[in-house]
């Protein structure tokens, strides 16, 4: 068992962290202050193929693994939440489910542009009336010779208006089982931005990740070629839990980066914050605190590195990724928090980073399955 | 056309500077980076290669975890990495240095070899032309632009307050600065094919018409009698006074200094 990263990983966590610092950490305030999509960061990320890293080369990705993928999201949000769940959302949610379920043509016409970032991606399952319980939803598709008609709206979208391609989970038929119960079969489908009838809703004013570009999704007779389905009919569940699985990895990366980012400033402020005549990082409370907090980092990393080397190796990694996102959003939130106390008042002014840390940190422990979700995951393993 | 690259691995200033009993540098046990100025001449021989096509060979000579800086140089484009490493070539001063490297490209063809202005360790400036004395080539130094046009270059030689144009046939070498471009950076896919690739390793037998005489610490004549990190000065004198007490503040602290 080895916990050391081999050279080319080394290599690749240097450049995320040299973007990170020279391209992306100057505009983190601004990017959350004015709430507007980071455009020309995102350009040079697809100039440098951020947006395709774990894509195989000859679908315009970069053919590094789940690992490099994940060190990516990390070092970006470390400066930025923002920027880093642009490219896990694009990656994780709307990437990686055609490449495991899309027919040669559908990799062809959508994962090449997707990874080589002239296109961006998004994914849509969550609706007002659905959020944990997916059975909630009411989007429905409809085949009406070769084309499939969409009716319904999808909320709290990631990427959602700046994005080109969508994955879209909508009902395709409902059956009844024996004890007259009704089942939504749910399908998923790859929906290009200028579909007639596809349009969208406001757009989302959040306490963090200010920058991301979250709108409702409204689909009114959307009508899509019949063979953008994506996957079998009515197997669009599972390939949208199997897609949060991986989405979750990129999310807990998202958590991790967050927490490092935190105990980096809270490292260096203590050692320059002088009270009774001294630093406060010689004050044994502060020591403490920031020895608990890198030894729950590390313990984060871990797992997260963990479940990313279980998406290059296995077939079925739900707990694994359920682990990672659950003890890197709450390792986040805890250490964010902690580390706006350290700052004092300077913690709870704009100006300074933590304040806006602690408010992107409170998103990773909601979306892509709330910790309450994780929890029943692992805890279903455990009991099966 | 073929482009040759000398690229330099020194200490990141960042991490802190380390010293051989010797008075040398302790390069393994620093934090390393690219040479700036080199990778502003990778940048430029990676630009000439895709606006005319060329391929670029980078060459380091050091330590074998020099290796890191070529997988560097290939992960932004570089075709090819030779490293020249032996211990009979440790603790080379700059005389020593070009030998070695003037050694190892004789065994390449080039049209184009570029090297940095100087390193950011040793700060001489003095490797690069020397090469270019090697191998009977003409040497234009600081340069801060350059042009291929058909089998010449058109440079932009900086002085401190104007620049010289020159044309010169190539093979010719070129020393660059750092404000030459703005190098790229690496993409993931670069790197892991960098490491997919393999570094060709040259030790002294590799090395073509040179003498033993000329290599290594014995063979090179700088020898260091003592170096040390930045000598951190004291804090100073602050003195408020108007102009006619500080003029005589100033010239009291000169004579007592013997500087006047």
């Amino acid at each position: 068992m080895d916990f050391g990263l081999d050279k080319k990983h080394e290599m690749a966590r240097s450049l995320f962290r040299e973007f990170a610092e020279n391209e992306v950490k100057p505009l983190a305030q601004e990017v959350d202050e004015t709430e507007e999509f980071p455009v020309e960061t995102v350009k040079k990320m697809q100039k440098l193929g951020f947006l395709g890293i774990p894509v195989p080369k000859e679908y315009g990705g970069q053919g590094c693994d789940p690992l490099t993928y994940v060190m990516c999201v990390e070092e970006l949000s470390k400066v930025c939440g923002t920027t880093g769940v642009i490219v896990s959302a694009h990656t994780s949610l709307c990437i990686d489910p055609i490449l495991t379920y899309g027919t040669e043509e559908q990799k062809q016409k959508y994962v090449k542009p997707l990874a080589t970032g002239e296109k961006l991606g998004a994914f849509a399952l969550t609706e007002p009336g659905a959020g944990t319980d997916a059975q909630g939803a009411q989007t429905k598709a409809v085949l009406d010779g070769d084309e499939w008609i969409l009716n319904g709206s999808k909320c709290f979208i990631t990427n959602g208006k700046v994005a080109d391609v969508y994955i879209v989970i909508a009902i395709t038929s409902v059956v009844t089982d024996k004890r007259g119960r009704k089942k939504k079969n749910f399908s998923a489908f790859i929906v290009d931005k200028d579909a007639p009838g596809f349009s969208f809703g406001t757009k989302e004013k959040k306490m963090g990740i200010r920058g991301s570009s979250t709108y409702e999704l409204i689909f009114e007779d959307c009508r899509i070629p019949k063979e953008n389905l994506l996957g079998p009919e009515g197997k669009g569940f599972p390939i949208a839990m199997h897609t949060l699985d991986g989405g979750r990895i990129g999310i807990a990366a998202q958590a991790l980066g967050i927490a490092e980012g935190a105990l980096d400033r809270a490292v260096a402020y203590t050692k320059e914050r002088k009270q009774f005549g001294r630093s406060i990082a010689q004050q044994q409370n502060t020591q403490f605190k920031l020895a608990d907090m890198a030894a729950r980092i590390e313990a984060a990393q871990l797992l997260v590195y963990k479940a990313a080397m279980a998406k290059a190796t296995q077939k079925v990694y739900s707990v694994e990724a359920a682990k990672a996102k659950l003890f890197a959003a709450e390792t986040a939130m805890a250490v964010t928090t902690e580390v706006v106390q350290l700052f004092g008042g300077y913690g709870y002014i704009r100006e300074y980073d933590v304040e806006r840390m602690m408010r992107d940190a409170k998103i990773t422990e909601i979306y892509e399955g709330t910790s309450e979700v994780q929890r029943m995951v692992i805890s279903g393993a455990l009991l099966k | 056309m073929k482009i040759v690259v000398c690229v330099k691995q020194v200490p990141d200033t960042k991490g802190g500077v380390q010293f051989n009993p010797d008075g040398t540098l302790n390069r393994a046990a620093m934090l390393t980076i690219m040479n700036p100025d080199d990778k502003a001449g990778l940048e430029a021989a990676l630009r000439i290669k895709e606006e005319n096509g060329a391929e670029v060979t980078v060459v380091t000579m050091g330590l074998p975890k020099a290796d890191e800086v070529l997988r560097e140089a290939m992960a932004m484009g570089a075709d090819k990495g030779i490293l020249v490493t032996d211990r009979v070539l440790g603790g080379a001063d700059t005389w020593a240095t070009s030998t070695t490297l003037a050694g190892a490209i004789r065994n390449l063809e080039y049209d184009l070899i570029i090297t940095g202005r100087q390193a950011i360790d040793g700060d001489t400036a003095q490797v690069g032309p020397q090469i270019a004395e090697h191998l009977g080539l003409p040497v234009i130094s600081y340069a801060q632009n350059i042009k291929v046009d058909g089998d010449a270059v058109v440079i932009e030689r900086q002085y401190e307050d104007r620049y010289h144009e020159l044309k010169v046939t190539m093979p010719c070498l070129i020393t660059a600065l750092s404000e030459l471009n703005e190098p790229r950076y690496m993409t993931p896919g670069g790197i892991f094919d960098a490491y997919e690739k393999d570094v060709t390793v040259w030790g002294r037998p590799d090395l073509k018409d040179v003498d033993d005489a000329n290599l290594g610490l014995k063979g090179s004549p700088t020898k260091i009698a003592k170096a040390s990190d930045k000598v951190r000065k004291g804090a100073g004198e602050k003195v408020v006074l108007d102009t006619d007490e500080a003029v005589a503040y100033l010239m009291g602290k000169f004579k007592e200094k013997h500087i006047i």
